[in-house]
C-alpha cells in the first residue's frame, strides 16, 4: 500500500506533461471559440528521416508476417498410435520479449475498490488522510511551474500567452477541485437547448344526444285496460270484417282481376305470349277447319267437264278493326315464310289521306294480324328482303320510305327517311329490296310522282340515298323565262328490276309511257314506250323468259310486250280499271290481273291468248274495288286486296293451273326451259303476225 | 256463479293476453319489432324472474343498439325517467307485466 502514491503521482505527471505538448502544438481543443479554425498542423518525431523523392518511391517487396523467424519448424515427437516419430507442422509463434510482474491496480477492477473500500474503512488513521492532502499540495505545486514552462514552450505570441495564463490562474483557485479529474481523452462536451413551444389547451363540447321526459304508471289494473281495450278493437274489426265479406269478397275478386289483368298487361304477358300463341292458333285451327281442309285438298270436280275455263275459290278473309277503311295498298308474302304475308294499308283517294298500318297476317291465324305497325301516313308500297324476310320497307304517301323490323319489339321503325336525308316530295309508289352492294350494305329502290328513282343504302344506322335517274317527259322542255329551260318531270308510278341483267329496269309512269332504264346512265332511257293513255300501275318482268315484261294501266288494259319491240304483243282489255298484275310463279303464260269493278283475272296464255279463263267477281261489285294481286310463291292461292281493307285469299281451280298433258311414252319436260319456249312459240306467232300487218 | 265467471273471464283473458301490447314507442319500426321480439323471448324464458329477463334485454340491447341501455319490468310501478329521443320502448306483455326500455347515457 505504501507504494501506490508515487507511481500514480508519475502517471498523473506524465498525463499532464503529454496535455501540454498538446497545447503546444495547437492541437488542443476545448479552450477559446476560434479553435474550429485553427489550421492542422502534422506532428514530426524529431528523429524521422528526410527522404528523397526516389527514396520514397521505392518500393519494397518485403512482406511482414506473424511468424516467429525464431520457432523451430523441425519438431518431431513419437505417435504412440503409429509406432513412429511424426513431424509436427503446428509451432507456437508466439514470442515474448519483455514481461515484468507489476503491483498496479486498475482503479476500476475488484481488487482495486476492494482496496479504496478498505482504505477508506482506514479513515481513521491520520496518516491516510495527509496523503490526500499532500496529494492535493503537490498537484497545486506541480502545476504553477508547469504553466510557466508552458509559457516558455509555446510558438504562441506573447500578448496571447499571458492573458491565457491569467485565465486560468483566475480559474484555477475557483474550481481547485475539478482539477482532480483529467480529461485524459480531450473530451469536450456541449450543449444546447431548443426553445419549448408553448402548450395550448383546445376544448369543444358536442352537443348531447336529444333527450326527452317519458313518465308512465304500470300497475295491474292498467294492464288489463289495456289489453281489454285492444281486445275489444280486434273484435270490432273482425266484426267489420265479417259485415263486410259478402261485398268484400266479391270487390276483392275484381279487385284480384283487375290486378291480374294489370299484372299480365304489364309483365306475365310476356310469360304466356307463347301459350297464349299456341292455344290462340289451336282456336282458329279448329274454327276455320274446313277452310284449311278446302286449301289443302279440295280440287274443283266441275273443270274437268269445263274444259278450259276455271274458277277462283274463296278461303279465308283477312281483315282488322284498326284497318277499317283503309285501303290494301300493297300486298308482299314472306319469301321464308310461305303462310305469312304482308299487307300494306293506305288510301287511293287522294282527297282523304289519313293514316296508314302495316299489318302481317298468318294463313294460321286469319283472325289476327301476327304484327301491326301504324304509321301517320298512308303506306303505298311495301317490299319483304328476300335474304333477310324479317326487314320490311315500305314507302309513305309523305314521300318517306321506312324500314321495319319484325325482330324489334317496338312498332316504330327502325329507319326513317326524313326530310333531310332526300325523302320524295311526292308519294313512293313502289319499293323494291337489291341485292346488297359491294360493301355487303342493304339497299333498296324507291319511285315516286317526283320522278325521281333513288337508292337508298344502309350505312350502319342511317339511310343515304343517291338519285338514280330523274324522268323527264320527252319533247316537253319548255323555255322559260330567260332561256331557262323548264323540264317537265314525268311522275313514276311502278318499276321492275331485270332477273337478270342487273342494271336493266322499268318504270312506268303517270302519263303511261314505260321507260327502259339502265342504273348507270342518269339522264336518259335506254328506250320508252308509248304504252298505255293513262297511269300505269304497274310493270312487272316474267319470271322466266327473261325478255317479256307485262304492264298495266287505269285505261283499263294489260299489255305484255316484248322489251326489244316498241309495241305490245298482247293487249287485253278488262273493261275496268286494272289496279294490278302478277305473273304466276309456276307457269311462263299464267298471270292474274285485278280491276276496279271488283274482278279477279286469270289468264293462261298458252291455253287461251284472247280471254281470261277465269273471270270472276270477288266482292260485291260497286261498293269494293280491287286493288291489288299476288300469287302465293309455293302454295295455288292468291291473295287479293280491296279498297275496304279485306284481303281474300282465293285458290286456284285445277284448270287454272293446268300444266301440259302427259303423253304416253313421253317424259314431261319440267323446268324453265320448258316455261320459256312455251311463251317464246306464242310470241313467235304473233311476231310473225307483226311484220304482216 | 259471477265468480266462476269471473274466473272462466280471467282464464280467458290469460290465454289470450300473450301478445305483447305496445303502450309507447318512438322507436323506429325495425328497431321497434326487433326490440318486441328480445322483450318477449326474455320475458318467456324467465317467466318468474323479472331481474333476469331485465338483465337480458339490457344486455343484448347494449350489444346491438350501443351501451347505456335500462330496462325496467315489473307488475306495478310508476316511472319518470329521461331517455334520448329515438330510443324508447313501453310494453306490456302477458296481462301483467309492464316492460319498459330506454337509452340514456
Amino acid at each position: 500500500m505504501p507504494h501506490k502514491p508515487p507511481p500514480r503521482r508519475q502517471s498523473v505527471n506524465v498525463g499532464r506533461g503529454t496535455r501540454k505538448r498538446d497545447e503546444d502544438s495547437g492541437t488542443e481543443v476545448g479552450e477559446g471559440t476560434d479553435e474550429w479554425a485553427q489550421s492542422k498542423a502534422t506532428v514530426r518525431p524529431p528523429d524521422q528521416l528526410d527522404l528523397t523523392d526516389a527514396e520514397l518511391k521505392e518500393e519494397f517487396t518485403r512482406i511482414l508476417t506473424a511468424n516467429n523467424p525464431h520457432a523451430p519448424q523441425n519438431i518431431v515427437r513419437y505417435s504412440f498410435k503409429e509406432g513412429t516419430y511424426k513431424l509436427i507442422g503446428f509451432v507456437d509463434q508466439l514470442a515474448v520479449h519483455f514481461s515484468q510482474v507489476g503491483n498496479l491496480i486498475p482503479k476500476d477492477s475488484d481488487e482495486g475498490r476492494r482496496q479504496h473500500y478498505l482504505h477508506e474503512l482506514a479513515a481513521g488513521s491520520q496518516e491516510s488522510a495527509k496523503v490526500v492532502i499532500s496529494e492535493t499540495e503537490i498537484l497545486e505545486e506541480e502545476e504553477e511551474p508547469k504553466e510557466a514552462e508552458a509559457g516558455s514552450q509555446t510558438d504562441v505570441p506573447a500578448a496571447e500567452a499571458p492573458e491565457k495564463m491569467a485565465e486560468e490562474e483566475s480559474m484555477t483557485p475557483k474550481q481547485p477541485k475539478e482539477r482532480k479529474v483529467t480529461n485524459k481523452f480531450n473530451f469536450s462536451e456541449r450543449a444546447s437547448q431548443t426553445f419549448n413551444n408553448p402548450l395550448r389547451d383546445r376544448e369543444c363540447q358536442m352537443e348531447p344526444p336529444p333527450r326527452t321526459n317519458f313518465s308512465a304508471t304500470a300497475n295491474q289494473w292498467e294492464i288489463y285496460d289495456a289489453y281489454i281495450e285492444e281486445l275489444e278493437k280486434q273484435e270490432k274489426t273482425k266484426e267489420k270484417e265479417k259485415t263486410k265479406t259478402p261485398v268484400a269478397k266479391k270487390v276483392g275478386k275484381m279487385e284480384m282481376r283487375k290486378m291480374t289483368s294489370m299484372e299480365s298487361q304489364s309483365d306475365d304477358i310476356t310469360k304466356v305470349t307463347q301459350a297464349a300463341k299456341i292455344v290462340e292458333r289451336m282456336v282458329n285451327q279448329n274454327t276455320y277447319d274446313d277452310v284449311a281442309q278446302d286449301f289443302k285438298y279440295y280440287e274443283d270436280a266441275a273443270d274437268a267437264y269445263r274444259d278450259q275455263e276455271g274458277t277462283l275459290l274463296p278461303l279465308w278473309k283477312f281483315q282488322n278493326d284498326k284497318a277499317k277503311r283503309l285501303a290494301v295498298t300493297a300486298l308482299c308474302w314472306n319469301p321464308k315464310y310461305n303462310d305469312l304475308f304482308a299487307v300494306g294499308h293506305g288510301s287511293y283517294d287522294f282527297m282523304k289521306q289519313s293514316r296508314g298500318m302495316l299489318l302481317f297476317y298468318s294463313m294460321k291465324n286469319p283472325s289476327f294480324p301476327e304484327y301491326i305497325f301504324s304509321s301517320e301516313s298512308g303506306i303505298l308500297c311495301l317490299d319483304v328482303h328476300v335474304d333477310h324476310p324479317y326487314l320490311v320497307v315500305v314507302g309513305h304517301y309523305d314521300g318517306n320510305v321506312a324500314i321495319y323490323n319484325l325482330k324489334k319489339p317496338h312498332s316504330q321503325p327502325s329507319f326513317r327517311s326524313s326530310a333531310k336525308s332526300g325523302k320524295h316530295t311526292e308519294p313512293v309508289w313502289q319499293v323494291k329490296w337489291q341485292k346488297d352492294d359491294m360493301d355487303h350494305n342493304l339497299n333498296f329502290f324507291s319511285v315516286s310522282s317526283d320522278g325521281r328513282i333513288v337508292s337508298w343504302t344502309l350505312v350502319k344506322s342511317e339511310l343515304v340515298h343517291t338519285d338514280v335517274i330523274k324522268l323527264k317527259v320527252e319533247n316537253s322542255t319548255t323555255e322559260g323565262l330567260e332561256g331557262l329551260q323548264i323540264h317537265t318531270v314525268g311522275c313514276g308510278t311502278a318499276f321492275d328490276f331485270h332477273k337478270e341483267i342487273d342494271y336493266l329496269f322499268l318504270v312506268g309512269t303517270e302519263e303511261g309511257k314505260i321507260y327502259k332504264c339502265s342504273k348507270s346512265y342518269s339522264s336518259h332511257f335506254l328506250s320508252t314506250y308509248d304504252a298505255h293513255s293513262m297511269a300505269v300501275d304497274a310493270v312487272s318482268w316474267n319470271p322466266y323468259h327473261t325478255k317479256v315484261f307485262m304492264s298495266c294501266s287505269s285505261d283499263w288494259t294489260v299489255k305484255i310486250w316484248d322489251h326489244t319491240i316498241q309495241t305490245p304483243m298482247f293487249i287485253y282489255d278488262l273493261n275496268s280499271a286494272v289496279g294490278d298484275v302478277a305473273w304466276a310463279p309456276y307457269s311462263s303464260t299464267v298471270f292474274a290481273a285485278v280491276t276496279t269493278n271488283g274482278k279477279t283475272h286469270v289468264f293462261d296464255l298458252s291455253i287461251n291468248k284472247y280471254e281470261a279463263i277465269c273471270n270472276q267477281p270477288v266482292v260485291a261489285q260497286k261498293k269494293n274495288k280491287l286493288t291489288h294481286v299476288q300469287f302465293n310463291p309455293i302454295h295455288p292461292i292468291i291473295i287479293v286486296g280491296d279498297d275496304r281493307g279485306h284481303v281474300t285469299c282465293l285458290k286456284l281451280s285445277p284448270n287454272l293451273r293446268k300444266m301440259p298433258k302427259e303423253k304416253k311414252g313421253q317424259e314431261v319436260q319440267k323446268g324453265p326451259a320448258v316455261e320459256i319456249a312455251k311463251l317464246d312459240k306464242l310470241l313467235n306467232l304473233v311476231r310473225e303476225v307483226k311484220p304482216k300487218t | 256463479m259471477g265468480e266462476t265467471e269471473g274466473k272462466k273471464d280471467e282464464a280467458d283473458y290469460k290465454r289470450l293476453q300473450t301478445f305483447p301490447l305496445v303502450r309507447h314507442s318512438d322507436m323506429p319500426e325495425e328497431m321497434r319489432v326487433e326490440t318486441m321480439e328480445l322483450c318477449v323471448t326474455a320475458c318467456e324464458k324467465f317467466s318468474n324472474n323479472n331481474e333476469s329477463a331485465a338483465k337480458m334485454i339490457k344486455e343484448t340491447m347494449d350489444k346491438k343498439f350501443g351501451s347505456s341501455w335500462h330496462v325496467v319490468i315489473g307488475e306495478g310501478f310508476g316511472f319518470e325517467i329521461t331517455h334520448e329521443v329515438k330510443n324508447l320502448l313501453y310494453l306490456y306483455f302477458g296481462g301483467t307485466l309492464a316492460v319498459c326500455v330506454w337509452k340514456c347515457s
